[in-house]
């Protein structure tokens, strides 16, 4: 699938990669695409990627001039790191929100809510990020710059690539709170539209719950309002919000790619940026890849926890 | 409104010299309208309950049968406005806070609601559903909770209790649903229960069973009963009183025997005419 998608973009890698001068020499393009296998017809040229692939060699990135793999290895925990963070943030908030905005239906503070989250979820993230990066890095100063940790702080001993998780097994807490710090703002803007989402669906969901008749025989029982709602209407209302939380952090990896750009998070998002503009075949289709399998990944996930909220959905 | 008032004065034979353990007098309720005026639903409407009595509740679909069950509970929607007095046991339920309220509720008056399949926590165990508010009302730990749970599905005969409560809804079918939503009502043994077409959208024969059941219970336990009901079969094979229902306001009450074969007003009449194949006992 990423392979049929990045051969068929027009373009040719050959001229985007040799720098003006070579490409209009025919003799070096034809060397090129000789090294690289790109003389060959497609469907040998596929049949070569996937013996790749199956011995764990995702090829070389024209770029970088290292296995695409080395670039994931570094770029994914950076972008797992980033994006866990942002959707922690957006679960909290958006739940929590979109709660408060369905028990005050109609009122105040339901009404700012409506009006922020609908202002969160059109806000383009790429604006949004740079806008913040203006105001909070360049004029404010209260964010750290770009990058996962300041210049000349080095990064923890590699054990999962997460910069604060390492910091804190090594022990380093001016290393954890450098990367926190830098972690915060990028995370922030990520945060935006998924919370705006997520407060909009948390809202629909559990006005409809509420309006369901276990909710009405819970308070027959005399139950108090805290245990109706925590027991009887948040679980209810569970299973869609979990459902947007999966879509969400679709959304949230794809807001990486211009977020990490502007930030120059050594991200996936980033990576994946700079090899699309450049014709970086093996580090897109590398991409591709590594994206797919999240995604996978986090929907594997979410139908793992419909069977527990839902005993409904549990295979017999 | 003569016919009516002359019915209150004609004591049931049974249960002569108990006092009502529910009173509604002259309830008048209210729901919100678009135009700000509101619409009144109910217009001073009098019932009367005795202690181990059924009192049916009979009247077409809108004529506020459901609203005077919900009146009581408290439960009215939102920016609805009731007005009289229902006194349970000598106590006004209007003029409770919400707090007060929520003491009463479950614990002295509880309710089982039409529809079994949609008024249990689909994703809550039985054992969950059966004793949140059996702990909270009483006090009690998880284990004694549990037990009297169980025994409360043993009577009204779900098959292996002590299994079933860590059941989920959907594993049961509809009868048994609703016997387990009459357990859960009955779980702190409150003074009246409100049974609203408990047994709609059931089949005949289980429906037979789940009034023998209500029947039984009121017998054993002493447990009054407000049926709300727009079957006039139901109400004749089980109520003590009958009142008749029409347009928020009460056309005809009285000993069942009475009103169901000799009925004086027109629409309680009409009422009967309407039951298929059917013959007023």
């Amino acid at each position: 699938m990423t392979f049929v998608l990045t051969n068929l973009v027009p373009g040719d890698p050959a001229t985007a990669n040799l720098g003006e001068q070579a490409s209009s020499d025919p003799a070096a393009v034809a060397e090129y695409r000789r090294q690289h296998g790109l003389d060959q017809p497609l469907p040998i040229q596929y049949a070569r990627y996937l013996e790749d692939l199956a011995r764990g060699d995702l090829g070389q990135s024209q770029q970088s001039h290292q296995p695409v793999l080395t670039d994931l290895r570094a770029a994914v925990p950076a972008t797992m790191e980033l994006a866990a963070l942002a959707i922690l943030l957006s679960l909290l908030v958006g739940v929590a929100s979109g709660v408060v905005s369905a028990l005050h239906r109609n009122r105040l503070g339901d009404h700012v809510l409506r009006v922020l989250s609908l202002l969160f979820v059109s806000m383009p993230t790429f604006w949004l990020a740079l806008v913040a990066f203006y105001v909070f890095f360049d004029q404010l100063g209260w964010a750290a710059g770009s990058g996962r940790l300041d210049p000349g702080v080095t990064a923890p001993a590699n054990v999962t690539g997460l910069y604060t998780v390492d910091a804190v097994l090594a022990g380093q807490w001016f290393t954890f709170w450098n990367a926190v710090s830098h972690l915060i703002l990028p995370a922030l803007v990520l945060t935006a539209h998924t919370v705006g989402l997520l407060t909009r669906f948390t809202r629909s969901a559990v006005l409809e719950v509420l309006s369901q008749d276990y909710v009405r025989s819970a308070r027959a029982k005399g139950l108090p309002e805290r245990t109706v709602l925590v027991h009887y209407v948040l679980r209810g209302a569970l299973v869609p919000v979990i459902t947007v939380a999966g879509l969400a952090f679709g959304a949230l990896l794809s807001g990486t790619v211009l977020v990490e750009s502007i930030f120059a998070w050594p991200g996936l998002g980033g990576y994946a940026f700079r090899s699309a503009t450049t014709f970086d075949l093996p580090a897109v289709m590398g991409v591709g890849l590594v994206i797919g399998t999240i995604y996978l990944f986090v929907n594997l996930a979410v139908d793992v926890l419909y069977g527990v909220i839902d005993p409904r959905a549990r295979v017999q | 409104m003569t016919e009516a008032n002359h019915a209150e004065r004609t004591r049931p034979q049974r249960a002569e010299d108990q006092r009502d353990i529910l009173d509604i007098v002259g309830l008048t309720v209210a729901l919100p309208g678009r135009t700000g005026t509101g619409t009144t639903v109910l217009h001073g409407v009098d019932l009367r309950l005795k202690p181990g009595g059924i009192h049916g509740l009979a009247g077409e679909s809108g004529s506020g049968k459901t609203m005077t069950g919900l009146a009581v509970m408290g439960l009215l929607p939102p920016g609805a406005r009731a007005r009289g007095r229902v006194l349970l046991d000598g106590e006004d339920l209007l003029s409770l806070s919400a707090h007060e309220l929520g003491a009463v509720r479950g614990r002295v008056v509880s309710m089982v609601f039409q529809d079994p399949s949609t008024c249990l926590h689909p994703m809550l165990t039985i054992g969950h559903q059966l004793t949140d508010h059996l702990r909270h009302h009483l006090k009690i730990g998880r284990k004694e909770a549990r037990g009297r749970a169980a025994d409360l599905l043993g009577r009204v005969r779900i098959p292996s209790p002590a299994e079933a409560l860590s059941r989920y809804p959907h594993e049961f079918s509809g009868g048994m649903r609703q016997r387990v939503a009459i357990a859960a009502a009955l779980a702190c043994e409150p003074k009246v229960v409100i049974a609203d077409e408990p047994t709609t959208g059931l089949d005949v024969t289980i429906q037979a069973g789940v009034l023998r059941l209500l029947r039984g219970l009121c017998d054993e336990l002493g447990l009054a009963i407000l049926l709300v009901t727009h079957d006039l079969g139901v109400m004749s094979a089980i109520a003590d009183e009958v009142s008749v229902l029409k347009h928020g306001r009460v056309v005809e009450s009285g000993p069942r025997a009475r009103v169901l074969t000799a009925p004086r007003h027109g629409y309680t009449r009409s009422l009967l005419e309407a039951l298929p194949g059917r013959t007023a006992t």
